[in-house]
């Protein structure tokens, strides 16, 4: 018996999402790109094994330090992670990278995501309530909904409430011009430098980074005082702004 | 064009089909050609709460199969002739309706009717989804505990992502706060949480606040909508809701004791 090769197809397209670490590259130093990133992956190594990353340049391109991508992918190939693309690069990046087998996104970097597939959920394109001051930076002027999450690959600015239940999510700072009463977590990716602001505190989880503190372990007496939360010694700070 | 309401809660036993009968019986009153949906399939409430049980033939899952044309299934109000009501099938459970059959009914429906009020079931399952789907407006009936606030918040969520205004970049639904239920003593007393608890976390447009009555109880063992019943207190409130949805201006009451006694004394000024 052979198998009738036309009964089901050989070969097929699927369109698919996938969740892919980037590699954010602010340095032409490669000397010091290569210890950091062995320092990262030593913190854990099974995680990192063979992992695939999408390189970002657009840190390195935006100080304008003449980086030789050829050089950096060699680097990182040694590091045992594998480059499948890169985003925010040169032309003369783009070329290198085209040589290598290296696809580019030239597609401006996906700025403005919100979690639940929804192009535009919570949008009308007439009044403001969405806004984007720049490519990363997310700005919602409409209180944030029990079971809404919202995801920003940069800075999130909720003009708002944010309801119990809610989630919002930040690779860089967050900040609540209203009560906050649902999840927030700040740095996302690992951002330890990343902030959360928020007028009034009576969130259930705050995290930066991965560190998180529930409700009942931030002190009650910062509810209605504008306050900040950062990252000190991998332990949460809650202070007054002020 | 017809306006289509959805009464949606997320919360059981809030009130939503209370609220449904009222201002549906409410704005025929006012002289608008309306009619009311129950999208609770598999439970039918509110043909008992109208007072029509007895003469349900077909229901909305027979108009959606093709089994009865809209017009056989549909129940004219035998208090007002400008109300009519599409019951709910008991025999079948909620995954009966479909979107394509719901938005062919509201299409036909637009036709004929000025206001469309769809009484949505509990929950956020296919039933209550396709109630508030296709909603210009959202009436949220909360009750002034926790529990139900939380329910009413996941609610607009839900309302500001997953209708059709939305979907489509739309302008978005249209919500209003009813909190039903509302006992001034209870809230002095510290027992339920206040008008300014709820809008704290809610922060919506308030279109009325229903005290707790034993006329709704009465009327809904009745079978007529507590707006009919105009001495009571509920009813009352249910009048004041249709008219300020209308856009008359009329001043909130029953949130405190006392400004209600002042205003029965002196008639509301």
């Amino acid at each position: 018996m052979t198998i009738n090769s036309h009964s089901f197809p050989a070969v097929e397209f699927k369109s698919s999402t996938f969740s892919v670490p980037v590699l954010s590259i602010a340095s032409n130093d490669l000397i010091l790109i290569q210890q950091l990133l062995d320092e990262k992956i030593k913190l854990a190594p099974e995680f990192f094994k063979h992992s695939p990353v999408v390189v970002d340049l657009g840190e390195v391109n935006k100080k304008q330090l003449a980086l030789d991508f050829e050089d950096l992918a060699t680097v990182i190939r040694k590091t045992g992670l594998f480059t499948i693309g890169i985003r925010n690069s040169n032309e003369a990046q783009q070329a290198q990278a085209i040589s290598l087998g290296i696809p580019v996104n030239t597609a401006p970097t996906s700025d403005v995501r919100v979690e639940n597939r929804k192009p535009k959920p919570i949008t009308a394109p007439a009044d403001d309530e969405f806004v984007t001051n720049d490519s990363t930076t997310v700005t919602i002027t409409k209180p944030i909904r029990s079971g809404q999450r919202i995801y920003s690959f940069g800075d999130l600015i909720v003009l708002a409430q944010v309801g119990a239940g809610a989630e919002i999510l930040a690779e860089g700072n967050i900040h609540v011009y209203g009560t906050l009463r649902g999840r927030a977590l700040a740095g996302v990716q690992g951002n330890t430098e990343a902030r959360i602001f928020c007028s009034d505190l009576q969130a259930e989880l705050i995290s930066i980074a991965g560190n998180y503190k529930i409700s009942d372990d931030i002190h009650g007496a910062v509810a209605n005082t504008p306050v900040q939360i950062y990252l000190q010694k991998n332990t949460l700070v809650v202070k007054p702004i002020i | 064009m017809a306006r289509i309401i959805v009464v949606t809660s997320g919360k059981g036993g809030v009130g939503k089909t209370t609220t449904s009968a009222a201002i549906s019986m409410g704005l025929a009153k006012k002289g608008h050609k309306t009619v009311v949906i129950d999208f609770d399939v598999g439970l039918r409430n509110l043909d008992l709460i109208m007072g029509c049980e007895r003469r349900v033939v077909y229901d909305i899952i027979n108009v959606i199969n093709g089994e009865a044309t809209l017009n056989q299934a549909l129940i004219k109000d035998k208090n007002c002739n400008l109300l009519s009501i599409l019951p709910a099938s008991q025999t079948r459970n909620k995954d009966a309706l479909t979107l394509e059959g719901v938005e062919k009914i509201l299409e036909e429906l637009s036709k004929d009717f000025k206001y469309i009020v769809c009484d949505s079931p509990a929950g956020i399952e296919t039933g209550a989804h396709l109630a508030m789907y296709f909603a210009d407006d959202a009436f949220v009936v909360t009750n002034p505990e926790v529990s139900s606030v939380r329910d009413s918040d996941r609610m607009l969520g839900l309302l500001s992502s997953k209708s059709r205004r939305a979907e489509r970049g739309e302008e978005p639904i249209k919500e209003y706060l009813l909190l039903s239920r509302y006992s001034p003593e209870r809230v002095k007393s510290g027992e339920m949480l206040s008008l300014d608890d709820v809008q704290d976390i809610l922060s919506l447009h308030l279109l009325g606040v229903i005290p707790e009555s034993k006329s709704v109880l009465t009327s809904s063992n009745a079978g007529t909508p507590v707006i009919l019943d105009e001495k009571s207190d509920a009813g009352q409130a249910y009048a004041d809701i249709v008219a300020r949805y209308l856009g008359e201006t009329r001043p909130h009451r029953f949130i405190d004791e006392k400004s209600g006694f002042f205003r029965k004394l002196f008639g509301g000024k």
